[in-house]
């Protein structure tokens, strides 16, 4: 998807001052024409409404919808009336919260959608009104500005927000009080209508103190919510922190501020930024994260100052791909085995080290070490990997993942059939190891393993798939025939 | 494939007009700026507009020369600029700049904003601030909904799942409801809608305040029950595996606005194939919701079939050869075309599938569904982090481990993100906190751990005893438990029965017989009840946020009124997948119902989960 889009990008790029062609340059202007001609045709329909549509254009530039999806909905619609009978279907209303506690309002939920509004047209005053955050259009003018009612009359607080949500005129001026500030939000919420909520919200922050409007949002999750996304939206992070803060929110507050991080792109003052971050209150665990992020990034800046001039034998051989500036720690691990691999555990870029700063588990550094020096084809320092002394000064192969995991891994690096046996012989279950060798093509563990295990008859069967003549066949023909050993089948 | 249902089910309604309607209005909009101008159009408006328009539609309407917006500095010479965006506040800003730089240069120009779906209050205040209301006019292009295929519905809204869900920001229920209005308008009267969610319900009050204020006509319903239904009613779903062919064609290829790339590796060839997949394809329609294991024996016999409908020309004469070339052959070539990218697709998911063990990670996510074998999974998928691999893939496997076992115990939860940080990058603990947030990836809460001891207890006693214990203690639990409504809604089927993928019995085929999705299922209980009345155990799991409401009451009048009925439109708010597409039409054919889905957005685990990402 991410080559698509690029490759999208490039092209868009890369077209800056010519014209892009859509895909299918076949549409030509005649359908363009049929398709009109057939929603015209529709339209025709009901006669008397085509007058109107004259005239409606005619009006168009004044922002109102004509020619609107919903508009040529009830073209539609209405032509494709069949009688002039109206159903009722009347669709209930559903419960959601619990009604909101009504400090002071002579209104009655209903009176919401019975629409009251009879009042003389002001259209001109609209246009003379001087201060522009006076008046405010919501996005969707649905009904004629003769609608619009005088400023004069004291609307309340439902009133005004049944006039937002019908993108009629309004004013919010006049909610002077704490009180009808908040009758306003709530009233607001619980129309869910997320663009009156905003306006009232941008209203309230506009004219109530930090402290007061804070208090008051922390009783109210979802205008709290907008809140919050509008300033991120708009990139208000210094608000956004201290509203956290206020709220007693304070790993929201952290998480908020080291997320910065992200924007900086010079390493260095990345590297500052998160230094100053190590002092916000996180919770306990993801304060050890972000002080590991911000060791590794030190570190990183470290390790590639050194390694971008060195041209020592590893890095002649394996160019670098890429930075290893702000890689994971796994991947961070995984270039040190690669390319500081037996360094003493004083250097911030040895094995040894990352491993004991970053508490990587015994499992994860087995795991990471064994890939990167079996893709450097280092087979002794796998053996060394694998071993461990006992306090008899014995030593014993051991793997923390599994050898069946190391076998798998060996292969995929290309192991030579000797090494590939010899870990294949550790792999404990019998069942297991048979598979793997026969995956791999190991003979001599398959036919070994079938001998511990006295079962000639698999034998016989393991022979069948081998080439006639070969020397594992030889082997085999000699076994099933051998007298010494007492086959259980 | 299925079993023929006891009725045909009725056919669609035409849902062409519905980009019909988009293109008048947008034309409409752009004569009304009237001469030459430059086209600025947002990135993710391209596709969507492409499968209602083009560029000749664009420059019969004085369209001069078109710009992908790029958030940089322009360089278009025209005296007139028009932009084509989503209300976005960035967007807005660098709209605004690009008038102020304008504006600082002395260089005059008219200036148009068209919103689509629609303009938000906030866009309004951007321009206020930046003092360029006034200098720049704004209209809304209303394109909420664009038809993928006969029975799919996009409104093509991402980013509605992150801001509904995460963010918690309604801005588009508004939306929700004006699309639904405009179903109603065109293919209503609905009869019935049924609810689940707390966005469903204002999505719904929405859209009926608008039904009262607008006038009512009565004509001949094309759809008459409507479901509407949140995402965070079941995350489960979208976050298991995909396996029927549709669904894995867009987890590994990402179909975009029902149009799929495939790359070299497919065509087997040095080019890439852009393909519509909708039921226009023939072969595609045919195998787009079979089990994949299905889907090479069938693409093998159509290729047989093929062979023999090209051999048929063997031994004609002239006048047959004639008739053979204008008559079949296009046909069989078009179909030999299909037919070669589909197998070919088939080949590349097989081997990418192959390589990173898909059985393997199938059976831990069974056995997540199933609740069997937990450690083993959690250890799965340790390994999968440790080895870093996919960053997206592990974090599904660890939503779905919280989301089944109702949170991650606390121990296990702090290796398992210190690991994932380890890996993937520390900067994750953003996503983790989104994650937690929207409720996908949680500690166990010490309260919650009843609901373990609940299921063990279970196991002891008898049914109906455990029934009141489930009641007793899910009013304890916060969340869903996802572990409980499986078994009241017998989501998994028992293993021990062999599952027959070519004949599939239920919805779970689409999970391989593990799993029935409980989106669908609870779309067919409420079907199958006309309501919720029964299922107040499973709806106290989800929330309680249901509802159900009837219009009227009117009889239907004689058979027309019937057929709308078995037309049943599902809306999925927060975005739907192919898996959950398939079910429904396999419960459409049983059921001789047709499904209708819309969606806010396509979606998969992976574009689910790349919305909570935080870079």
């Amino acid at each position: 998807m991410n080559k698509g889009k690029a490759e999208e990008d490039d092209y868009w790029h890369s077209s800056k001052y010519s014209a892009f062609t859509f895909d299918d340059d076949d549409y030509d202007f005649t359908k363009l024409k049929e398709s009109q001609r057939a929603v015209n045709s529709i339209r025709g329909l009901v006669e008397d409404d085509c007058e109107d549509d004259e005239d409606v254009e005619k009006v168009s530039w004044s922002g109102e919808p004509v020619g609107s999806i919903l508009w040529g909905v009830k073209e539609t619609a209405s032509s494709l009336r069949t009688s002039g009978d109206t159903q009722n279907h009347g669709f209930p209303k559903i419960q959601h919260n619990p009604p909101l506690p009504r400090q002071s309002s002579g209104y009655s939920l209903s009176s919401l959608f019975k629409g009251k509004n009879k009042t003389s047209s002001f259209s001109s005053l609209l246009d003379s009104l001087p201060d522009t955050s006076m008046r405010v259009y919501a996005p969707e003018l649905r009904k004629p500005r003769s609608e619009y009612k005088d400023y004069d009359s004291d609307w309340n607080s439902e009133e005004t927000i049944r006039r937002m949500r019908q993108g009629k005129a309004y004013s919010l001026e006049n909610f002077h009080s704490l009180q009808e500030k908040l009758l306003l939000l709530d009233e607001a919420v619980s129309s869910h209508n997320s663009n009156v909520i905003t306006a009232v919200l941008i209203f309230l922050k506009r004219t109530l103190s930090k402290a007061i409007l804070f208090r008051e949002l922390a009783e109210r999750e979802v205008a709290l919510r907008h809140f919050i996304h509008l300033l991120k939206e708009t990139g208000e992070q210094r608000i956004l922190v201290e509203l956290l803060k206020k709220l007693g929110r304070m790993e929201d507050m952290a998480l908020l501020q080291y997320k910065e991080h992200i924007s900086i792109k010079d390493e260095n003052q990345r590297k500052d930024f998160l230094k100053t971050c190590l002092s916000l209150p996180f919770s306990p665990d993801d304060s050890t994260h972000v002080q590991d992020h911000y060791m590794l990034l030190e570190r990183q800046i470290i390790i590639e100052a050194n390694d971008k001039r060195t041209d020592t034998e590893i890095f002649k051989k394996h160019p670098r791909k890429a930075s290893i500036l702000n890689m994971p720690i796994i991947t961070t691990l995984y270039y040190s085995c690669f390319y500081h691999y037996g360094e003493s555990e004083g250097t911030f870029s040895s094995p040894a080290n990352i491993r004991k700063t970053f508490r990587i588990s015994e499992k994860q550094y087995f795991l990471t070490a064994l890939g990167a020096r079996a893709k450097l084809k280092q087979w002794s320092d796998v053996d060394r990997l694998c071993n461990t002394t006992n306090w008899l000064g014995y030593t014993k192969k051991k793997s923390p993942i599994g050898f069946q995991r190391v076998v798998e891994i060996l292969h995929k690096n290309g192991a030579p059939l000797q090494v590939l046996q010899d870990y294949m012989s550790l792999v404990d279950n019998t069942e297991v190891r048979v598979s793997l060798a026969q995956k791999f093509k190991c003979h001599d563990i398959v036919i070994n393993t079938y001998k511990e295990l006295k079962d000639r008859q698999q034998l016989i069967v393991y022979q069948s798939k081998l080439e006639r003549g070969s020397p594992e066949y030889q082997v085999i023909d000699e076994l099933i025939h051998s007298l010494n050993i007492r086959w259980k089948n | 494939m299925a079993q023929p249902g006891w009725r045909d089910a009725p056919s669609p309604p035409d849902f062409s007009l519905l980009k019909r309607l988009a293109r008048d209005q947008l034309i409409y909009l752009l004569e009304q700026l009237p001469g030459k101008k430059d086209l600025f159009i947002e990135g993710d408006l391209m596709s969507p507009l492409d499968r209602i328009a083009n560029v000749t539609t664009l420059k019969q309407h004085e369209v001069d020369k078109l710009y992908k917006v790029e958030h940089k500095p322009i360089v278009s010479t025209s005296d007139q600029l028009c932009f084509l965006i989503r209300p976005r506040v960035a967007t807005v800003k660098w709209v605004s700049d690009v008038v102020n730089s304008d504006k600082a240069a002395g260089r005059f120009r008219r200036y148009k904003i068209i919103f689509c779906p629609q303009k938000f209050y906030v866009c309004d205040a951007v321009l206020e601030e930046e003092g360029v209301y006034g200098d720049v006019t704004t209209d809304s292009w209303h394109f909420y909904l664009l038809p993928l295929d006969e029975d799919i519905i996009s409104m093509e809204l991402p980013e509605f799942f992150r801001e509904n869900f995460l963010e918690g920001d309604q801005r588009w229920v508004e939306t929700a409801g004006n699309a639904l209005h405009l179903l109603h308008s065109l293919y209503g009267p609905f009869s019935k809608v049924f609810g689940m969610g707390r966005c469903a319900k204002m999505a719904y009050e929405s859209w009926r305040e608008l039904q009262e204020e607008s006038e009512q006509k009565s004509r001949r319903a094309d759809i008459g029950t409507v479901f509407l239904v949140d995402r965070d009613v079941d995350y489960v779903t979208p976050l298991c595996s995909q396996v029927v062919y549709e669904g894995l064609v867009d987890d590994i290829f990402r179909i975009k606005c029902g149009s799929v790339e495939f790359g070299p590796e497919v065509t087997s060839s040095d080019k890439s194939v852009k393909v519509m997949l909708n039921s226009e394809d023939k072969v595609f329609s045919e195998i787009r919701n079979e089990h994949f294991s299905n889907v090479f024996s069938f693409l093998s016999q159509k290729a047989r079939n093929l062979q023999t409908a090209y051999d048929k020309r063997r031994g004609m004469d002239i006048q047959q050869m004639k008739t053979f070339v204008s008559e079949e052959l296009k046909g069989l070539k078009q179909e030999h075309r299909l037919l070669s990218l589909h197998i070919g697709a088939s080949e590349s998911i097989m081997k990418k599938k192959t390589k990173q063990d898909f059985q393997e990670l199938l059976k831990t996510e069974h056995s997540l569904l199933e609740g069997f074998e937990v450690r083993e999974a959690i250890a799965y998928i340790e390994e999968h982090i440790s080895r870093q691999v996919s960053m997206v893939e592990s974090l599904r496997l660890l939503c779905l481990l919280s989301l089944t076992e109702n949170g991650l115990l606390p121990k296990d939860y702090r290796a398992l993100k210190s690991q994932y940080l380890q890996s993937y990058g520390v900067e994750h603990l953003l996503t983790f906190a989104n994650l937690r947030q929207l409720g996908v990836l949680v500690e166990q809460q010490p309260g919650e751990t009843l609901t373990v001891m609940e299921s063990k207890v279970g196991k002891l006693v008898n049914d109906k005893t455990a029934g009141k214990l489930t009641d007793a203690f899910s009013s304890l639990a916060k969340k869903s438990n996802f572990r409980a409504l499986s078994k009241k809604l017998a989501l998994v089927p028992k293993s021990d029965e062999e599952y027959d993928l070519r004949v599939p019995k239920d919805m779970a085929y689409i999970f391989s017989g593990a799993y029935v999705p409980l989106s669908c299922r609870l779309v067919e209980q409420v079907l199958e009840r006309n309501g919720w009345t029964g299922l107040e155990e499973v709806t106290r799991m989800i929330n309680r946020h249901e509802f159900a409401v009837g219009a009227g009451g009117g009889g239907p009048e004689g058979g027309e009124k019937t057929d709308a009925q078995r037309v049943i439109l599902v809306m999925f708010l927060g975005g739907c997948t192919y898996s959950e597409i398939a079910a429904l039409r396999f419960l459409g054919r049983e059921r001789g119902l047709k499904f209708i889905v819309v969606t806010t957005a396509i979606t998969n685990s992976g574009r689910l989960l790349e919305a909570l990402l935080d870079h």
